[in-house]
């Protein structure tokens, strides 16, 4: 390869020009430690490599009398330690020590080690005030600004004090660059403790107007940063910071601030943000801005990437200002310039400007419709992501189905827990804000649980069975009684599918218990088997066979009181068996009360466990009235009248011995629960037990112990819900949208969708338009759609479409079949028209190119390299003659005789060029 | 703040340099940069330069064998993190003069200095390259 033969003739011409002392001071020993780490093939190697390397420098760094410019070697290996992934702080002690070193390039390289090393908490940083205390009053302005930079990154809190009053002098140094990292330690000061400089506002201000562009743009980082906290005090800057980005747009700043060209690109940014900032909700502040806004617009360089920065800056301010018409208009334009662009960076700027548009105008969002759905159905997960950011946003009650069922579809296939997280919680929001149905939200949620899992957090799950319990809140039972079993039907299905997760299975155990016998439709028997089986798939969770136990708990209740007997089947006798020895005492508890439970007689049960009273209100006798008479006459009998805790506590002295038994003991020992073992008697009382039982499940969690489970009496704010997800077609069937199954088994109790369709109490008080909209049964059947531009199509109708209100749901409708059915909706099989996967014009990789050789003939570049060579050192001409003898030499970057030529001075490692080793090493970052 | 940190790795996924203006401990530091390089890596050439990651936006731009990558904040422009990235290199490359993976892994301390130069506190402060440059030059000379 004449690559490698290139690249073996430059290490050669390297070693041949150096000695064994490096130009820049460093040894022959660190250069070869660092390409050895360079050439590392492996994780392992590299690892190997820098544990010797700990071990040596143990060793060495203690040595006395290290040379200084040793001492800053080693204290760079301690960095290269430290970066691959090792502890150094056995010598951080040297690297402090190195900050006092007169040396400039010492000094500076010790801070930069320390601050590498150290947080600003860190207890050496005490040892560096001084110090810096002392650089910052040098003559040397370089030394000032080492330790400036050091201040930016050590002081804390408590040591601003120590170096503040020769910052706040330094503001006014001669030199610009010191000017400069003073007002940047004043901004860190700020980010610490805004406190401390305050009082600084108008020498920040002065240097607003500091002669040095450098300086004023320093000043900006911190203004940004201030205004942020508090628009306020800054008010009166909009004419001034307008006019400085007037002048940077216009090129009146030193060229030498240009970027590619264009004036000051970071500084405009910057300026951008700060307006933005300056003019949300303040006309006459904006008004100052539209003239350089629209100059911006005029001005800037939609073909590069930095012109397409400002571009997008100067949209978000127009965005976050007092609106403009026209500006707006422009910003419209520049969006739709993003969307269509096939560069995907451009495109996802379009998705988030488009994002910000729709705020303000939210009738944009149609004119890109397909720009959007191609990014959605883009292969690239940021493209994809960031579009579902912008759906999140434009979701309304009529696109809400399509656009929860596209993110449900997200989360189904990403791994990433923390987006599964984030994205799972924005469904729920969704779905509890714009659910079209009860019955659409439950099985909603349903999809989130059995996707999400275990990362929903629990109140979501007591939501969803508050909701099931309550129906709609209003007075039809029917209904009511409907969606639950639809709700037992669905939980039946979902049952058949491996691998469910413990937050749904919790929920699925108690509406079987609650519902699972309540239709007539389901044994006794059918039911406990499937609670049976629920827990065999999961045999460590204990929370949730509570769960299980109080479900079969009240089914034999609700069996008993119906004047039935209940056989238990085997696997259930064994399960419960078991318990009774758990470790759980919560388990325990719960096995010990469905006993008692069940050798009461038949109206008692009914009592303590009427069939779906979970909502209803338990009366708590707090004075224990019922007791009074029990308590009379026991107080008849001669008994000692009760005394309260500080009653006892007060005579406790005197009493001590005597009442050692009954007082002395219970004070210590006093748990609540204790109280409750006089449970058998009456009827009222027990009402509670079961829901106690539940409760205790709960206080393992968090939100739980009100909302729970069977408790009658929370106050039904929010019908929040999750769910984990359904087998998508038994679920359909079940809940009633026979369209999508083609077979159609009509579930036994055909639902009727008007009744059964009925907005949760929490979706918002939509009622009346959630029915609309569901109103037209879903009768249709999918007619699988071949030409994706079609499904494009009607997505898009759907996402968008915002006429016809009730035509609305049909398409969301429809759509969501077409999803769920099928899974992986035809994605990118190349529409046609609209070319969802073009070929990307790559504006940004300048290197892309640089993997493949540059095809240059390589004898051109010969003569080049003679003449470098011979002008550099004799030695190396006879080598490179000997490689042209050869005659393959290959070319690296552009001009490999600049190259040469500086590998030869500036790095003179012994490379050993043999194939083995990393030739990456040396190829130019640019191309 | 806005830019949280700056690394540079190579393809193989080893670490050439890396500065967090946040503070991280070793272990942190060392999966997130396992994590991010294995997203990007995976990446095509044609796909956004841009990859969430965790709380981060990562801006990435490879160059040869080497990855710049730049965390961000969400209020950031990406597209000009993008561009400071080119900014930076070329500011390398000014200096080290065709720079390439093995002058940064030589001079360290000096890429680090042209970054303090660059950043501060998270914020671009500087980007015009002379003013970058000057004081590390004068100190070179003054060794």
């Amino acid at each position: 390869m004449s690559f490698t033969t290139m690249e073996q003739l430059k290490t050669i011409g390297r070693e041949l020009a150096m000695g064994s002392q490096g130009v820049w001071g460093s040894s022959k020993e660190f250069l070869e430690l660092v390409k050895t780490i360079g050439e590392a093939k492996s994780k392992a190697e590299e690892e190997r490599i820098v544990l010797a390397e700990i071990e040596s420098l143990k060793r060495r760094i203690q040595e006395p009398d290290v040379p200084r410019k040793k001492m800053k070697e080693y204290i760079m290996r301690l960095v290269y330690v430290e970066m691959l992934g090792h502890d150094a702080s056995f010598g951080y002690i040297h690297a402090v020590k190195m900050t006092h070193d007169d040396n400039l390039l010492l000094k500076r390289s010790g801070y930069l080690a320390v601050t590498l090393f150290l947080n600003e908490d860190h207890d050496l940083i005490i040892l560096i005030i001084n110090t810096i205390q002392k650089d910052l009053k040098s003559d040397n302005y370089l030394v000032c600004c080492a330790a400036l930079t050091a201040v930016c990154r050590l002081i804390n809190e408590e040591t601003i004090p120590a170096v503040l009053p020769q910052i706040v002098e330094l503001l006014n140094h001669q030199k610009e660059l010191v000017r400069k990292k003073a007002v940047m330690a004043l901004h860190r000061f700020f980010q610490r403790s805004p406190s401390t400089v305050s009082h600084l506002f108008p020498a920040f201000q002065e240097r607003l107007c500091d002669r040095d562009p450098s300086v004023m743009s320093a000043v900006l980082c911190a203004l940004y940063d201030m205004i942020l906290v508090n628009v306020k005090p800054f008010k009166h800057l909009v004419a001034s910071l307008v006019s400085i980005l007037k002048q940077a747009v216009e090129h009146r700043l030193p060229k030498s601030y240009d970027y590619h060209r264009t004036p000051a690109p970071f500084v405009q940014i910057k300026l951008l943000k700060i307006l933005a900032l300056l003019g949300t909700g303040d006309k006459a502040a904006s008004e100052n801005m539209f003239n350089v806004l629209g100059d911006i617009l005029k001005r800037s360089d939609s073909t590069s990437n930095i012109g397409n920065a400002i571009l997008y800056e100067c949209v978000r301010t127009l965005t976050s200002i007092y609106t403009n018409p026209r500006l707006l208009q422009n910003a419209a334009e520049i969006t739709a310039k993003f969307l269509k662009s096939d560069n995907h960076n451009l495109k996802y700027m379009g998705i988030d400007a488009l994002g910000r548009l729709i705020k303000i105008t939210p009738e944009c969002a149609e004119n890109h419709q397909l720009a959007v759905i191609d990014c959605l159905e883009d292969p690239d997960d940021t493209l994809k992501r960031k579009t579902l950011d912008l759906l999140y946003k434009m979701t309304k009650a009529n696109n809400v189905e399509v656009i929860v069922e596209r993110m449900v579809e997200y989360i189904r296939n990403i791994s990433d827990n923390h987006y599964k997280t984030e994205i799972s919680s924005r469904v729920i929001e969704l779905a509890e804000r714009y659910a079209p149905s009860n019955q659409w939200f439950i099985q909603t949620m349903n999809q989130v649980f059995e996707i999400a899992g275990d990362l929903v957090p629990q109140k979501v799950a007591h939501d969803l069975m508050r909701l099931i319990a309550e129906g709609a809140g209003e007075e039809d039972e029917d209904a009511d009684s409907h969606l639950r079993s639809s709700a037992v039907q669905a939980y039946l299905q979902i049952l058949k599918e491996p691998k469910l997760p413990s937050i749904l299975l919790q929920v699925i155990s108690w509406v079987l218990g609650e519902y699972g016998i309540a239709d007539g439709s389901h044994s006794a028997e059918f039911i406990i088997g499937k609670l049976c089986d629920i827990v065999a798939t999961r045999p460590g969770d204990d929370k949730l066979k509570g769960y299980v136990v109080s479900a079969i708990t009240k089914i034999c209740a609700f069996e008993k009181a119906a004047g039935q007997t209940v056989d238990l089947i085997p696997e259930c006798v064994s399960f419960i068996e078991e318990l009774y020895a758990s470790h759980s005492t919560d388990l325990q508890q719960r096995i010990y009360e469905f006993h008692a439970v069940l050798k009461l007689d038949r109206d008692t049960i009914a009592s303590i466990l009427p069939m779906d009273a979970s909502c209803e209100d338990i009366e708590v006798d707090k004075d224990l009235s019922f007791l009074n008479s029990f308590v009379e006459s026991a107080l008849a009998n001669g008994s000692r009248p009760y005394l309260s805790d500080n009653e006892r506590r007060g005579m406790g002295a005197m009493t001590t011995l005597a009442s050692n038994n009954d007082a002395g003991t219970s004070s210590l020992l006093r748990f609540q629960p204790y109280e409750k073992p006089s449970i058998p008697e009456p009827a009222a009382a027990l009402v509670t037990a079961s829901h106690y039982s539940q409760d205790a499940i709960d206080q393992h969690d968090i939100y739980s112990s009100t909302i729970t489970v069977s408790t009658s009496s929370r106050a039904p704010e929010s019908s929040s819900n999750d769910g984990t997800r359904l087998k998508l077609e038994g679920v359909q069937k079940k809940w009633g949208r026979p369209t999508y199954t083609p077979e159609a088994q009509v579930p036994k109790n055909p639902i009727n969708i008007s009744d059964s369709v009925k907005v949760s109490s929490s979706a918002a008080g939509k009622e009346a338009s959630s029915r609309n909209s569901s109103a037209p049964p879903y009768t249709e059947r999918k007619q699988p759609s071949q030409e994706i531009s079609a499904e494009k199509k009607k997505l898009a109708a759907s996402l968008f479409g915002s006429k016809a209100g009730e035509t609305k749901a049909k398409p969301a409708a429809k759509l969501q079949q077409n999803g769920t059915s099928k899974k992986a909706p035809a994605k990118p099989t190349s529409p046609p028209a609209p070319a969802p996967a073009p070929p990307p014009a790559d504006l940004l990789d300048l290197s892309d190119s640089l993997p493949q050789i540059p095809s240059v003939d390589p004898v051109d570049q010969l003569a080049d390299l003679i003449s470098v060579d011979s002008s550099a050192a004799t030695s190396t001409t006879s080598l490179v003659e000997q490689v042209l003898d050869a005659g393959k030499v290959a070319t690296k970057g552009p001009s490999p005789q600049a190259s040469l030529q500086k590998d030869s001075v500036s790095r003179q490692v012994g490379v050993t060029p043999s194939g083995g080793t990393n030739p990456d090493l040396f190829k130019d970052l640019f191309g | 703040m806005a830019i949280r940190f700056v690394l540079l790795v190579n393809k193989q996924g080893q670490t050439r340099l890396a500065q967090y203006y946040e503070q991280l401990t070793i272990d942190e530091r060392r999966a997130l940069e396992g994590e991010i390089v294995r997203k990007c890596l995976a990446r095509t050439e044609n796909q956004c330069s841009f990859v969430e990651h965790r709380n981060y936006k990562v801006v990435y731009r490879r160059y040869a064998s080497l990855f710049f990558l730049i965390g961000v904040d969400s209020e950031e422009n990406e597209l000009a993190i993008l561009e400071f990235i080119h900014c930076v290199v070329e500011t390398m490359d000014r200096y080290f003069g065709n720079v390439c993976e093995l002058d940064i892994m030589y001079h360290l301390e000096k890429a680090h200095f042209i970054l303090e130069e660059m950043v501060m506190n998270g914020c671009i402060v500087e980007t015009n390259k002379s003013n970058i440059l000057g004081p590390i030059q004068l100190m070179d000379k003054s060794f």
